[in-house]
Parts: structure tokens; sequence; C-alpha cells
């Protein structure tokens, strides 16, 4: 056994400094972060009889009510995109990825509360395999909406290079929040029900059931596009479906239009990261 | 295992804790809602701070095996979770030489979903290592458990012994410099337990050093080279671990044991004013520790002229059984004869303590001399504790000495 090798020369004494957000060597905080997130993967999917079909079945399923509503009783969708089911589905698979990560890393924090008051570990591991979690979902669903793309008749096109950037935004962006959301559920436990409200607010600020130049209203547009989900979800659109619609520039009415958008971006992630730091070291001791 | 061995001397220093302060902020009135925090942003506030630990500072040394003793609430835990850096100090430094096992509790990092070879892993990047070597230890840690046939079972399936162990044979493999180890010598069977002793042995030559938590002297005193009592986040003593375990115990049954004396009991001759068991210093104690003396002190007021009185003491066990009894015959001294009313008499016994730890009532009784008859009886008089000492079967374990001699050829 290990333990029966010679006596090895001291190590240096060095400081500790308790636990922190990423405290314990890059290696093992990315180690951890990868196991974590595919065992978690692992024991959902195949702790279930379906697996990984459930994960599918609820935005296909919200897909096709929505479809339903918006093709047949409503008529907006289908009027004024190109490729209204297809921009359907896509903005659901990136929103549910939103929702999702940001929905679990609000308890995350709470629910692993035995190894957080038992062990030492670089705390920000626990919202980030969430999200990590979430992600791979995200990237199962996303072949699957490629089959419904190439199915509905869409040409691949150079621009689909872009989609990746619009994804990396939307992972930055739901990690930052998902950051902020689980050290805040530690000492306000109102905050799982806000986000639930919240959420479900953002859904509907995003262009994800209507394809925005049906609201046909400019002032609106610009609105929309102070939420940096919606430019996300607008550019997503431009680079995979519709090289032709509005793209975010458009919509916010010039490049100066998306600066609160960049702001609110820049301002979430930083809160994101402060939150988070400030309460790492102690949320052992609020939980 | 061997008696302990000082670890050689001029070793370097493996863990170097100066003035570590931690206090904890007890909100007296707990804010858990926004809506309360909105409502009453400022009378919400109220905290208490409770200090934890008050100026800690010491050394262990590299090889050391280090046992902390403390009762509930003296701050050693959250000593060992400053050390494992779950909690953050507000106060002082801590320095570690080394990589540290930051487990409190064993197995602690289990996924009760996942099998025991996916956990294993889980639990040895946890402590630091990479999930290769934690696969490539994989055999040597499900051998040391003793699990080999239930590797692919899940945990939630596992015994309480068969976690422990799998919990330990991790930790023991995960090849920290230090080690927490927090109550958990007593786990497994006795061959278990036996390999366990092993491994710490080995990890001793191996210059490992440990820290260990506990309740129990016995462990501490068989295993520690030093170790330390932590009473109110303060170090009451730190060094020899048989003194401290004695200690301890002192700091344990302090204040416990009495239990209610009887009302001042009245006869028709004499009146009881006072029936207590003192201390070296005369006060009033309630309990005692093994081989220190039985000092009993009887006050009884004389209600009518008498020719004389005995005085008897009978010493019993919690279970009924006299162990022994001891008295003043009549005449002996001048205090037990040609009493007059109104007079104060004063007993006082001093018994060489052969009795094993437990609970012991004192009974007294009080006797007419000449005339013959009980003038007073009190059961109960006196109630006390008796700690520490070997633990032993029987009631008495009284001091001796105990030799085997042969002769002949070897």
């Amino acid at each position: 056994m290990s333990a029966s090798t010679p006596p090895k020369e001291a190590a240096p004494l060095r400081e500790v400094h308790g636990p922190s957000a990423l405290g314990g060597g890059s290696r093992r905080f990315f180690d951890l972060l990868w196991l974590l997130s595919v065992t978690e993967f692992k024991r959902v999917y195949f702790g279930t009889v379906l697996g990984y079909v459930w994960s599918l079945v609820r935005p296909l399923a919200l897909f096709g009510v929505l479809l339903f509503v918006f093709t047949k009783v409503f008529k907006i969708g289908s009027e004024t995109a190109e490729h209204y089911p297809v921009l359907l589905l896509l903005g659901i698979v990136l929103f549910t990825f939103f929702q999702e990560a940001s929905t679990n890393a609000v308890t995350s924090v709470v629910t692993q509360e035995g190894v957080v008051r038992k062990t030492q570990f670089p705390r920000l591991v626990i919202p980030l395999s969430t999200v990590l979690t979430s992600a791979f979902n995200f990237g199962l669903n996303l072949i699957v909406v490629l089959g419904f793309v190439l199915a509905f008749g869409v040409m691949p096109a150079w621009s689909w290079l872009l989609f990746p950037l619009a994804v990396a935004f939307l992972f930055v962006f739901t990690t930052a929040v998902s950051m902020m959301l689980s050290v805040l559920y530690v000492r306000f436990r109102d905050v799982a029900i806000i986000w639930l409200v919240f959420a479900q607010m953002l859904f509907y600020a995003t262009p994800v059931l209507y394809p925005i130049e049906a609201l046909g209203n400019k002032t609106i547009e610009h609105l929309l596009m102070v939420n940096p989900l919606a430019v996300i979800f607008q550019q997503a659109r431009v680079w995979v479906l519709e090289p032709d619609a509005p793209t975010a520039v458009d919509a916010a009415g010039g490049a100066l239009g998306l600066l609160p958008a960049a702001a609110i971006f820049v301002a979430v992630c930083a809160l994101g990261v402060f939150t988070f730091n400030r309460e790492a070291p102690r949320i052992a001791e609020d939980l | 295992m061997n008696l302990p061995t000082p670890p050689r001397a001029g070793a370097s220093t493996a863990v170097q804790v100066e003035d570590l302060h931690k206090s904890f902020r007890i909100p007296i009135h707990r804010v858990d809602s926004l809506k309360e925090r909105v409502v009453r942003p400022f009378t919400s506030r109220d905290y208490r701070d409770l200090h934890a630990l008050d100026g800690v500072s010491f050394e262990i040394e590299q090889g050391e095996f280090f046992g902390i003793v403390g009762r509930n609430g003296s701050g050693k835990s959250t000593l060992l979770k400053l050390l494992a850096s779950i909690y953050r100090a507000d106060r002082g430094t801590i320095r570690i030489a080394g990589r540290l096992a930051p487990f409190i509790e064993l197995g602690v990092g289990f996924n009760h979903d996942l099998t025991a070879r996916e956990n294993v892993v889980l639990n040895g990047v946890m402590m630091g290592l990479t999930p290769k070597e934690m696969r490539d230890r994989l055999d040597a840690i499900i051998a040391f458990a003793e699990l080999e046939e239930f590797v692919d079972l899940k945990l939630k399936n596992y015994s309480s012994g068969m976690l422990v162990r799998l919990a330990f044979a991790v930790m023991m493999e995960a090849d920290a410099d230090v080690l927490l180890i927090d109550e958990v010598l007593a786990v497994g069977d006795a061959s278990f337990q036996q390999k366990c002793a092993d491994a710490f042995r080995q990890m001793k030559a191996a210059g490992k050093t440990i820290v260990l938590v506990t309740h129990d002297m016995k462990t501490v005193e068989e295993y520690c080279h030093r170790a330390m009592l932590i009473s109110e986040g303060r170090i009451q003593r730190l060094g020899d671990p048989a003194a401290i375990g004695r200690d301890y115990l002192r700091l344990n049954f302090e204040g416990e044991g009495g239990g209610e004396t009887p009302e001042a009991a009245e006869g028709e001759e004499v009146r009881l004013l006072e029936a207590v068991l003192e201390g070296p210093d005369g006060a009033p104690v309630t309990n005692l520790e093994h081989d220190e003396e039985i000092r009993l002190r009887l006050e009884l007021e004389v209600k009518r002229d008498l020719p004389g009185l005995d005085v008897g003491f009978l010493i019993a066990n919690a279970d009924g059984v006299d162990v022994f009894n001891f008295g003043i015959p009549v005449g002996e001294t001048e205090g037990t004869r040609e009493l007059l009313a109104g007079q104060r008499v004063t007993v006082r016994a001093v018994v060489q303590n052969p009795l094993a730890a437990g609970r012991y009532f004192v009974h007294c009784g009080i006797n007419r001399a000449f005339e013959g008859g009980i003038a007073l009886y009190l059961q109960n008089a006196i109630e006390f504790l008796v700690f520490g000492g070997q633990q032993t079967r029987g009631v008495v374990h009284p001091e001796l000495r105990i030799d085997a001699t042969v002769e002949g050829e070897r």
C-alpha cells in the first residue's frame, strides 16, 4: 500500500486560508467538476427507464403545444418567420438550457449541504456542475434540433460556425446567474420562488414564441433588446435559420441600442462572481 | 498496537496554528426571508457572538499522533473544521505541510446512487488526487475494505459497516500527509480493527501526521504521542495523553454525581445537620477520581444527654451491592461518649478509595450506645461518583502488584 513507502522529505509549511470559490488547485477543480457533472448526468439518465428520452420529451411536448397554438390558433408565427417551427424549437431548446440550469443551481448548494459542511473543496464546483449537467442535455437536444433544421429544408451555411459564439454567451450568462442564485438561496430561501416567476417572465421577454418582427412595434423591439437573452436568441436565429431576419443590431435600432444589454450582461457576470466569492468562505457556516 | 514511541527529535513541523480565533454570529432573530429583511431592516439584525475558539496556538510535528479532546461545545469541532479549510478563521494563521485529507467524517462525499467503484474515484478526487491515480488504486482499496464482491453494487445497498470500511480504505490509500480523523477508530469487526491498527502503524512509519479528535480517552492514551484538552475555546492543557485524560475526566464530571441529600433528618436523640463528601481542600464535592481518598464528614446535634453513640457507614453501589462498611465504636473517641444536649459532634472519615468507576451511595447509621437501638438511620446520606481508573469487572479495583516468574530452561 502507498503508506508503506519510506518517509519522504518534509513538505514545506503552507498557510491555508479556509474555503473559497476556487481554492485547491485548478487540476483538482476541473477533475471534480467533470466527475460530478458526468455522474449526475448518468444518475439521472441511467436511473430512469427511458433515460435521455425524458429530457427530450419536455421541450418537444412544449414545442408541439406551442406550434399548434401559434400556427393554427393565432397564426402570428407562420406568417412572419420563414421557418417558424424550427425557430420555435431552437428557441425552446436554448431557453430550456437556461431555465433548467439556473433552476437546478438555485438549490444546488443547499442540496449538497452534507458535503459542503464536512469537506473542503472548491465551492464553485457545485453550481457549475449543475450548469454543466444541463449543458450535456442541451448538447444532445441540439442534435435533435439539427435533425429538424435539415428536415425543414434549411440550407447549411457558413454562418452556422458563429452559432457556438451565441452558445458561449448563453453559457457564461447562465453560469453567472447560477452562481449568484446558489449562494443567495443559502441565506434567503425566497430566492427559489422569486426565480421561478422571474424565469417565466424572461421567457416571454425573449423572442422564443414569436419572431421579433411580428411585434410590429419598433419601440417594443428596442425595449426587448435590453434583455441579453433576447440579443443572443435573435443572433442565433440569424446565424442558423434566417440570414435575412433582423439582426440584434437591427432590432435594437443600431449598435448603440445594444449597450444596455451589454451592460446588463457584464453586470450580471460581475455580480455573479462577486457574490459567489464573497459568500463562498461562509457557506458552511450559514447552512 | 505497540505503545506509542515519541516522534524523532528535531522532526519538522507538520501543522502550525497561531493565535486562532473564530466566532460565530448567532442571530437572536433568524432572518430567513427577504420579506422580514424588508419589513424590519434594522431590528432583525441582533446577533450575539459565540467565541468558539479564542486564541489557540499549537504545533504538531511530522509523524506525530496528536489527540484533541474536549467536551461537546468546547470548540474542538470548530478547530477541526478550520484545519480542514471548511471554515475560515477570523484571526490567526494555520500552516500545514503537505496535503491534508480534508474529511471530517468518513464517507461524506459518497453518493449513494453510485457504485463503490465510482464513489472511490469521486472521493479520491475530492481529496486532491486525479481520477487516473484513483482508478489505479481501486483494487487495493477494495481489497483493504474486503468488498471485492460488491464493487459494482450501489452504495445505497451497502450496510453501514461496509460503508465505513470503504470510506476508511479510501482515506488510507489517499496518501495524504496529514490526516484528520474524527472518532472512527472503533469501526468494523475485530479483524478489520486489527487491519486499521496495522495501517496506522504503517502510516506512522511513513511519517504521516495524524490528528485525532475523540471523546474516548482510551484511544488517546493508546495511540497518541501528545494530546490537547480544549475547553471553552481555549487550550486547557497540552502534553502527556495520560495527564490529559485525567483532566478531561475531571472536567467532564465537574458538578456532577451528587444526588439529593436527605433533608436534615431528625431522631429523638440526635439531629443530622450535614453529611457531605469533601475534596482535599475541605470543600464539598460530588465526585472523585479513582485512587483519590474518600473524605466524609457528618455533623450531628445532640438533643438530649446520652451516654454514648456509635456511628457506622455503609458504602453501596448503584446496583444495591454493599461494598464495605466501617464506623467508630462507642467510647473510642471523646466525640462518642458522654454527650450533653446541645453539643455538636463532627465525624470525619478518610478512606482509601478502591472503588471502580461508578455511582455510589453512603448510608449512615447512628446507634445508641449501651441503651441499644438505632437513634437515626440515613438511607443515601451521600451520593457520589467515582471516575477514572481502569475498566474492571467487579466493584472494587484495589491497588495491587502482580508478577509472574518462571524457572527452568527456556
